[in-house]
């Protein structure tokens, strides 16, 4: 297996708080791989610095074989790596179709065309079948539960086609029943080809979906591994217990 | 494009073309022509302000740009027709545009508060060259353009249809925008920038162009002004007034709505005219204009077309609940309603 995503020695500190301390992590084409660690342990800012939401301080990125350090998020989503936030962030006032459509590109023909054209609708409407949310796609969406918006964001950074996908606490508020859902949709579109990065604190979540899993502490990688290994390993213990 | 819009937008285009046709007075003109001009300002500013969500302070800089390239053309070039500036105005166009994008290039890295501080600035700085690149603008003494020799009788209509078109050329552009992908980006940068940046909009190339359209379209305005007047000084031409009035006509009739503006500026400015001259002489209509504008706000502080849109979507909502309706009901009226649910497929019907 080759990494998609190669992460070196990366740095990101805010005033005397060192977020990201020098953390180094690769995740392999094709696994679905979760971050973990206790709070504060710089999970997001990670997140935000591979996604481009942050600039580094130091460190290099490296994703699909090409050097994207620096990069700013919006070349990033057009390269095929896209993420979702830790509090569902959809476009309230748009309708859940209108979510999709905003997320499929922005080529000249695109801009010309009507606000929802045909091909992009056709897309949408393949993930909205693939999410079982046809019945509400013209519904506004705040109208959607807290879990339903979870649901759109993820289905939403798919209109790109992406072949690395970021999920900040896919589900974390969201009820049983639609964490399974998430999980499903997760498993179907990791079969389909996609990678994942997952920060997660539902550890049996992690356990169930995620092969490695990279323990982060201080902003460092402590561990990597599987997920039997990690319950064992003294350092990720002391590091969440604290002994 | 909807029928009800289209028919919206024919009617109102036929009433403001037969209008001087019924032997209006010159002042009812003169009105018509401030109120058209703000309308025209107020719904191009709605593009950056209202749809893109960055509210400029700086637009009448470029009212000032396009009211000072027309009168610094005709120093140079004679009139003799009386149209020629108006065949000028969109050369004061394209440049304020290609002025702009420099501008917002810079600016729109800022955002809400900090941009409005930013582009009010920009009004200044444009102000003080105004007044002191003597040579060129005659400074404080004013510049005069050559007076437009129209007879008397029908003397404010060349000017009136200007401004009417500049507002159509504006209200058309807002509409095409609305119905396009653009449109859909300009929410989405609206909502919230950092996701729309995350599912790749390119939010700056974006921003930019609509902020060089609109401040294109406003130079346009200043142009026909400033030939109108036929005398421009720098406190006029470059007057935070003129700003305040676009800000304050596009929240009174509803941001991001395409006729939010046309509605607050035919609100404003003739209610400002009256209130001048009933209680003329004294400062006092300009307390009893403010009075009008807090009143409006506070009973509707989204601006009136949207809270009068929600007012009818909910009775209509009631009555879909309360009366027997014809099957599959009515969805509730969401004005992009009927944008998405057309999708041409290829080919015209």
């Amino acid at each position: 297996m080759t990494a998609l995503l190669e992460v070196k020695d990366a740095r990101k500190a805010f005033g005397g708080v060192r977020a990201v301390d020098g953390c180094s992590l690769s995740v392999e084409k094709g696994s679905i791989t979760a971050l973990i660690g206790p709070n504060g342990s710089g999970k997001t800012t990670l997140f935000n610095l591979i996604t481009g939401y942050l600039k580094a301080d130091g460190g290099s990125f490296v994703f699909n074989g090409r050097d994207v350090t620096g990069s700013d998020a919006g070349r990033l989503y057009r390269q095929g790596l896209t993420r979702t936030f830790q509090q569902a962030r959809v476009f309230p006032h748009m309708s859940v179709l209108e979510n999709l459509v905003v997320a499929g590109g922005y080529s000249m023909r695109q801009l010309l065309s009507t606000r929802v054209s045909s091909q992009d609708r056709e897309r949408a409407a393949a993930l909205l079948d693939e999410f079982r949310m046809t019945h509400v796609g013209d519904l506004q969406a705040s109208e959607l539960s807290y879990g339903q918006r979870k649901l759109l964001e993820f289905a939403a950074v798919l209109m790109s086609k992406p072949s690395l996908v970021l999920l900040d606490e896919p589900t974390a508020g969201v009820n049983p029943i639609m964490i399974e859902t998430m999980e499903r949709h997760i498993r179907e579109r990791n079969e389909a080809g996609v990678t994942f990065l997952v920060v997660e604190h539902d550890m049996q979540f992690v356990m169930r979906l995620c092969d490695p899993v990279v323990v982060l502490d201080n902003g460092r990688e402590i561990f990597t591994g599987h997920p039997a290994d990690v319950q064992q390993n003294a350092m990720v213990l002391d590091a969440y217990l604290g002994t | 494009m909807s029928p009800k819009s289209l028919t919206r937008g024919a009617v109102f285009t036929v009433a403001l073309v037969t209008l001087p046709l019924f032997g209006l007075e010159h002042w009812v003109l003169n009105l018509l022509i401030f109120t058209l001009m703000y309308a025209a300002m107020a719904s191009a500013w709605n593009l950056v302000g209202g749809f893109a969500g960055y509210p400029s302070l700086g637009h009448a800089a470029f009212f000032g740009f396009g009211a000072y390239f027309v009168g610094l053309w005709f120093q140079h070039h004679p009139i003799t027709s009386g149209f020629e500036p108006f065949l000028v105005l969109p050369l004061a166009g394209l440049a304020a545009a290609v002025i702009g994008i420099p501008i917002a290039w810079i600016a729109m890295r800022t955002r809400a508060d900090v941009f409005a501080i930013v582009t009010i600035t920009l009004l200044f700085v444009a102000q003080t060259l105004a007044f002191n690149l003597n040579s060129w603008t005659g400074g404080a003494q004013g510049l005069g353009l050559p007076s437009p020799p129209f007879a008397l009788e029908h003397f404010e209509w060349p000017f009136y249809y200007a401004m009417l078109v500049l507002l159509l050329v504006s209200l058309l552009i807002t509409f095409l925008s609305m119905g396009s992908k653009v449109g859909l980006a300009l929410d989405a940068i609206r909502a919230d920038e950092d996701k729309a940046i995350g599912v790749g909009v390119q939010v700056q190339g974006v921003k930019v162009v609509a902020f060089a359209v609109s401040v294109g379209l406003v130079s346009m305005v200043g142009g026909v002004w400033a030939y109108y007047e036929t005398f421009i000084y720098p406190q006029f031409a470059f007057d935070p007034i003129i700003t305040i009035g676009m800000v304050l006509m596009t929240f009174l009739g509803g941001r991001a709505t395409l006729w939010g503006p046309v509605v607050g500026a035919f609100i404003l400015v003739p209610g400002q005219q009256y209130l001048a001259y009933r209680l003329g002489g004294s400062q006092f209509y300009l307390i009893a204009y403010s009075v009008v504008f807090l009143l409006i706000m506070l009973l509707m502080p989204r601006g009136v077309l949207p809270t009068i849109a929600d007012r009818l979507r909910r009775r209509s909502r009631i009555q879909a609940s309360a009366g027997p309706q014809p099957p599959g009901g009515s969805p509730p009226l969401a004005p992009e309603a009927p944008l998405t649910l057309q999708a041409p497929q290829g080919g015209q019907a």
